[in-house]
């Protein structure tokens, strides 16, 4: 084992030691996000003891849509919690972008560029993100530079922009979208299908390895401590196995018959016996959850900005002192979070093919709760993206789980309660012992 | 090592700062040569902190004037400071608590690569050469620093000072927070770095640490410099005179001298 050379004597001590939490340790696997992946399996066994119904492919592809709209924010509201501050207007924000997409598809583009223009979808994509930028921005100044607490600003915010989309639609429901648009909501045509899903797949599995193998190689050509090779490999072998599993799933759920004779019919295709069967893929609201999370890890993770954020989570003077443009850096976090406020709008609002009133509302609270849940400290400069997104995830599920075994929404949410303040509350058990 | 002839690295001159009503430095002037050590003593709100924050950027003078190697310069922040080749060492370490050694050394300054991604692998080499010579026990480079000891803290601030080749150093109580063990590897560390000609500004409210490792000591009283004295001249009772009743020793009159001896 020349991989063990040059480990300290601490970390030889602790292999002697041999336990399980021990044995992942030595893989270098964050043990809480580790538990929180064990913990997202027993509520999915759970669910398929209490109704196998739950199982199938089409409900895990429903629960991945339905938890991507607040995923993708809760990769944002860590960065915000990181640097010690909240973000409550995200649900408003979302809620005013998404509006903001169903008027000028259904209101403003027919009078000037008209209906059904290829290029629609992009231009109100576009002008959704300069607007998230701009309210972002505007929060962030107030923050950052006139040091206005941002749960007083974006309190503010809140009932600004819910106030705003009234008046932006009249008090009434907008719709419809652009018919291209309404893809990014993801459903049957709003899915890569299955060959590109396959693509996809693939060329994350080939990324991901091939992180893995280069980060040991370089550790190794500066003689650092390196992680034993069993566990390289299993991690290399539990991340291809997952992504390729959710392929898998994807893809073995068929497009209703209905929709494939819409289809054929379209295309002068004869359906074959038993109807025409077209795999669905990865639904592109997956797609986009899981490029916001690669973008935003990087950007956490491997800039400079990153390295900010947290330094100022930590400790706030110190990051001052180091020369780092503190002010700057919290505006960018809140301008982040409004790009992803119009990301996250246009899957909403592609989802219902409109605009609503009361769209994201209440979204704010699941997105804090996602990060919290995922391991964010309300004290600042801990946090984790993905462990955000499992955060997303094991709320969604209990949420979509307990819904389909036909629990009422209010019931839902005092089990989400209680989870949140357990999962909190048992952290912080931990984190004392680990004292 | 003290070469008194050498021309001075750095001179403040005239310095004031006031903070609203109150005048917590006042046409303060003291100068650094290199490889020299220079205390500055005085009780609290003395304003040692705060002419020594003027000089490493985080605090801006009302008036006065800056020379490094005689020639007059601009700090504004410590972005400035860092850039004439100024290191401080703050009593409360300005560490980022949750981040790792490496990225301590390096926070604000970090190494990328051609593509502006963060380089923490030439990072972590860098930081164990230079803790290799700071603390040569040092194994834990991957871990958050709330998670080390006093000692190995201090080395990571001042490995910082000596990676980026500090030509003057501020050391604000290095010792405060340290066991005697401790201490001593400090001391050591202060005699090494002036050794290599790095001029030393160092606070400290321990007169022996002041005593056993400065050439000069300068005693603040209420903003003002009481005197600028060479260590060999006085005792460690005079400076403690000057800490205590803000005069020179030549100044104090009998019955001051003997309340402060009944007091000592």
């Amino acid at each position: 084992m020349t991989d063990v050379a040059g480990a300290s004597p601490g970390q030889a001590v602790r292999r002697n030691r041999s336990s399980i939490a021990d044995l992942i340790r030595s893989t270098e696997v964050d043990l809480r996000q580790f538990g929180m992946v064990i913990a997202l399996v027993l509520i999915w066994v759970a669910l398929g003891l209490a109704n196998s119904q739950i199982l199938q492919p089409v409900n895990f592809l429903t629960f991945s849509v339905q938890a991507a709209g607040t995923a993708i924010l809760a990769t944002g509201m860590v960065l915000v919690i990181v640097s010690r501050n909240i973000d409550l207007s995200v649900g408003a924000v979302v809620g005013f972008i998404g509006m903001f997409y169903a008027v000028l598809m259904a209101n403003v583009f027919p009078a000037t560029i008209g209906v059904n223009h290829p290029l629609a979808w992009v231009i109100a994509l576009a002008l959704g993100v300069v607007l998230g930028i701009v309210i972002g921005g505007l929060q962030g100044f107030l923050i950052a530079y006139l040091e206005i607490p941002s749960f007083v600003v974006t309190l503010g915010g809140l009932f600004l922009f819910r106030g705003l989309i009234w008046q932006l639609s009249g008090g009434t429901t907008v719709a419809p979208d652009d018919p291209t648009f309404v893809l990014i909501g993801g459903g049957p045509e709003g899915s890569l299908g299955g060959g590109l899903s396959w693509l996809f797949g693939i060329i994350i599995c080939v990324a991901a390895v091939y992180l893995l193998v280069s980060a040991r190689r370089q550790r190794r050509k500066f003689g650092f401590p390196v992680r034993p090779l069993w566990a390289e490999i299993a991690i290399g072998v539990v991340a291809v196995v997952v992504v390729l599993g959710s392929v898998l799933v994807a893809n073995s759920y068929h497009w209703p018959s209905g929709l494939a004779t819409q289809y054929a019919v379209k295309h002068g295709i004869t359906e074959p016996a038993g109807g025409l069967q077209i795999e669905a893929g990865i639904p592109f609201p997956l797609v986009i959850l899981i490029v916001v999370t690669i973008v935003m890890t990087f950007l956490s993770t491997r800039r400079r900005f990153g390295r900010d954020v947290f330094a100022y989570g930590g400790n706030p003077q110190a990051a001052d002192l180091a020369g780092i443009n503190t002010r700057w850096t919290i505006m960018k976090i809140f301008i982040l979070m409004g790009i992803l406020c119009a990301i996250s709008g246009a899957v909403a609002s592609a989802r219902l093919n409109g605009g609503t009133l009361d769209l994201g509302t209440g979204y704010e609270l699941y997105v804090i709760a996602a990060a919290v849940i995922g391991g964010t400290l309300f004290a600042g400069g801990v946090g984790s993206i993905p462990g955000a997104i499992l955060g997303a995830l094991v709320m969604q599920s209990i949420q979509y789980g307990l819904g389909f075994l036909g629990f009422n929404s209010p019931q839902v949410n005092m089990v989400l309660a209680i989870v949140l303040v357990a999962v909190v509350g048992i952290d912080q058990w931990v984190r004392r012992r680990a004292r | 090592m003290t070469s008194t002839t050498a021309a001075p690295l750095v001179e403040l001159r005239n310095i004031n700062v006031a903070f609203g009503g109150v005048h917590a430095v006042r046409d303060v002037s003291i100068d650094l040569r290199p490889g020299e050590v220079v205390g500055l003593v005085g009780g609290n709100g003395a304003g040692k902190s705060t002419l020594t924050r003027v000089l490493s950027g985080a605090q801006r003078a009302d008036t006065g004037e800056i020379l490094i190697n005689g020639s007059p310069v601009e700090i504004t922040n410590p972005r400035d400071a860092k850039a004439q080749g100024i290191e401080t060492i703050y009593q409360t370490l300005a560490l980022a608590d949750n981040l790792d050694a490496p990225a301590n050394l390096f926070l604000g300054r970090e190494l990328t690569t051609r593509l502006g991604n963060l380089d923490d692998d030439r990072m972590e080499d860098a930081t164990r050469k230079v803790m290799g010579r700071l603390n040569p026990n040092f194994q834990r480079f991957n871990m958050a620093v709330k998670s080390l000891s006093g000692g190995q803290r201090q080395a990571v601030a001042i490995a910082r000072a000596v990676y980026f080749n500090a030509k003057i150093l501020i050391m604000d109580e290095p010792t405060a927070a340290l066991g005697p063990a401790e201490t001593a590897q400090v001391r050591n560390l202060v005699r090494q770095l002036k050794n290599e000609g790095i001029g030393i500004f160092l606070i400290s409210h321990d007169i022996h640490d002041v005593y056993d490792l400065a050439d000069r000591v300068s005693v603040m009283y209420h903003g003002r410099i009481v005197d600028t004295v060479n260590k060999h001249e006085v005792t460690t009772d005079d400076i403690l005179g000057m800490i205590i009743l803000g005069k020179k020793p030549g100044e104090v009159s009998d019955t001051e001298r003997e309340a402060l001896e009944l007091r000592g």
